[in-house]
């Protein structure tokens, strides 16, 4: 099977429009998360991560009219403009290929106020496909991956897999998901909504916290499309299920559990840092400290990124591949933000200080609603 | 491109489709021949019209959203009398299904209860089923497989994506067999399919050959 290079990547969030930029925020412990009064969108004040509108728009002029697209769209668009810059990828070509990964797309546009300016279809993600397609004169119509909020995850499993095969050389793995009234009301509907930033692994974790955002990684089996010329490497990824319950984690960690010990029964390195789904739920982080002790991973230093800009749903799986990377590129580990003491049954390794730290080897973990997890392996050639 | 195709397949060995099942508009196919026909234009009704017909015992059903119970009713039918849990290790069946319109049907009832501030009831158990890929949860804890599970959207059932992704789980060894299909629910709309793949010939006199020729044969019957 071929190797699978990173060849480029990008992150969007409260805390900036490229990679680095979100980098730098996290080696200064800056957390996007504030609270916010909108009537619009939720009827008390809300604590999330939200991308600024006029930023956005002003980005994306210089693309195209920003009021012809969804907000979805644009965070889409922009986050894949700035990661093609980085690499002379061909994305017209026909062994191209573009995977998008979002749990709610455009659903925003099923509000009137958001909805009245736009046609019907639009709310479907293949549209959304669609319009892809025509904006990067793409070969092929994008995968689209809805897969709860291992979408992301699931999403660079695939594109990898595609690539190992020989039946594509070039994946764009792009997601995104927004904060908006019909996710806020549904997750505080499940009283699952932390009342400040979210507190990842921690005794005084009282729930999560919504961010918006969008991230890209490019994907390639030539090593040369890349500035680094194919320093980091996509390793073995499989997907599980808990096959218990839709709504909550597996008490024993199940799914994840399983999807572990294939990915570590597929390599032969040591992984050296875990970057856990920590949303800072009770079950969530409980049931990750249980599945990566009976993994064998306790004294793994693991952090969870969403302290910094909430849980960006099918989009976290890419932002926090890429800010797992980041940890790769520059021997660094990035603390957990909101954690303090720990409060897992399970002691498992929470990383509490920015450090530098040898890093050749990272395990991305994901799991979500539908009992769906999900883990993959970054390496250093 | 189709010659690349056999060439693989020749390469990596065939996969078989042992049986399939498909509840569409009010009927329910398999085996080529229509098994239940029903009146009812709801397909809440429908639904429960189907599991009553063919004796099903699963009071979770009841709690489904529409695009659960569809699913949940396609799988329940193609595996009625098959052992896969004694068959294949749990962890080592997938649930690859597609559809065009995701959770729509369930996320227009979110948003209605959340339209007005002066009505506004959003609902835990309503919030659940807005994520397609809650079809996949039902149908893995009602049959106990812990496998390699993904939801994907497509604009029409994509008999050569669908083919190309299963035939590369089974390829690389990621699963022993497969459920996939397209099961989709706009409205009143209800267009479900689901086929079994496996690696190895179940029933010497009822076997196909996996390959996207079959998947639109299988979809394009005309009932």
């Amino acid at each position: 099977m071929r190797k699978v290079y990173v060849v480029s990547d990008n992150i969007i969030t409260s805390l900036g429009f490229t990679a680095e930029n979100n980098l730098a925020a996290l080696e200064a412990g800056q957390t996007g998360i504030r609270l916010h009064e909108d009537e619009q969108m939720s009827p008390s004040p809300f604590w999330a991560s939200l991308v600024d509108l006029n930023s956005l728009n002003d980005r994306f002029s210089a693309y195209a009219d920003p009021d012809q697209y969804t907000r979805f769209e644009k965070l889409i668009i922009c986050s894949i403009q700035d990661a093609i810059k980085n690499t002379s990828v061909s994305l017209t070509g026909e062994k191209t290929l573009f995977i998008l990964s979002t749990t709610k797309g455009n659903i925003d546009l099923l509000d009137p106020k958001h909805g009245a300016r736009f046609e019907e279809s639009r709310l479907y993600l293949w549209n959304t496909a669609q319009l892809l397609q025509r904006f990067f004169r793409l070969h092929h119509r994008p995968w689209v991956v809805s897969n709860a909020c291992i979408s992301g995850v699931l999403a660079v499993i695939i594109g990898k897999r595609l690539i190992g095969s020989g039946e594509f050389d070039h994946v764009v793995v792009t997601g995104a998901d927004l904060v908006n009234e019909f996710v806020l009301s549904g997750f505080n509907s499940f009283l699952s909504l932390c009342p400040g930033p979210c507190k990842p692994f921690d005794a005084d974790r009282q729930g999560l916290s919504l961010g918006e955002g969008s991230g890209t990684i490019i994907l390639s089996a030539d090593r040369n499309l890349s500035e680094d010329h194919g320093k980091i490497i996509v390793g073995p990824g499989f997907s599980n299920n808990d096959a218990n319950h839709i709504s909550g984690p597996s008490r024993t960690g199940e799914g994840l559990y399983m999807t572990i010990r294939r990915t570590m029964e597929n390599t032969g390195r040591k992984i050296n840092f875990i970057s856990a789904h920590g949303t800072a739920t009770p079950f969530n982080d409980e049931m990750e400290s249980i599945a990566i002790t009976r993994a064998g991973l306790q004294n793994i230093p693991v952090n969870s990124f969403k302290g910094y800009w909430g849980h960006t749903l099918g989009a976290a799986g890419i932002i926090e591949s890429v800010a797992g990377i980041g940890s790769i590129r520059h021997n660094r580990l990035f603390r957990t933000l909101g954690f303090s003491r720990s409060g897992v049954t399970h002691p498992i390794a929470v990383i509490d200080e920015t450090k530098e730290y040898q890093t050749d080897t990272i395990l991305k973990i994901a799991s979500g609603f539908g009992g769906c997890n999900a883990s993959l392996l970054f390496y250093r050639s | 491109m189709q010659c690349i195709i056999i060439i693989l397949q020749v390469m990596s060995g065939n996969y078989y489709i042992g049986d399939y099942s498909i509840l569409r508009n009010r009927q329910v196919i398999q085996g080529g021949e229509v098994i239940f026909e029903s009146r009812e234009n709801k397909p809440v009704s429908f639904f429960t019209e189907v599991y009553k017909h063919f004796g099903l015992n699963y009071p979770r059903f009841y709690k489904m959203d529409n695009l659960c119970k569809l699913g949940f009713l396609c799988a329940e039918l193609l595996l009625k009398d098959k052992q896969i849990q004694q068959l294949y290790p749990a962890g080592e069946t997938g649930i690859i299904l597609f559809n065009a319109a995701s959770s729509l049907d369930t996320d227009r009832n979110h948003q209605q209860s959340i339209s007005s501030r002066l009505d506004y009831f959003p609902s835990p158990s309503v919030f659940v089923y807005t994520l397609a890929n809650i079809v996949i949860g039902e149908i893995c804890i009602r049959h106990k497989i812990f496998g390699e599970g993904t939801f994907l959207i497509e604009e029409k059932f994509n008999p050569s994506r669908m083919f190309s992704y299963v035939r590369q789980l089974l390829n690389d060894d990621i699963v022993k067999c497969c459920l996939t299909g397209w099961i989709e629910l706009d409205g009143d709309q209800i267009d479900g399919i689901m086929v079994l793949v496996e690696k190895t010939a179940p029933d010497p006199d009822r076997i196909a050959i996996f390959d996207p020729g079959i998947l639109t044969k299988i979809y394009s019957q005309i009932s």
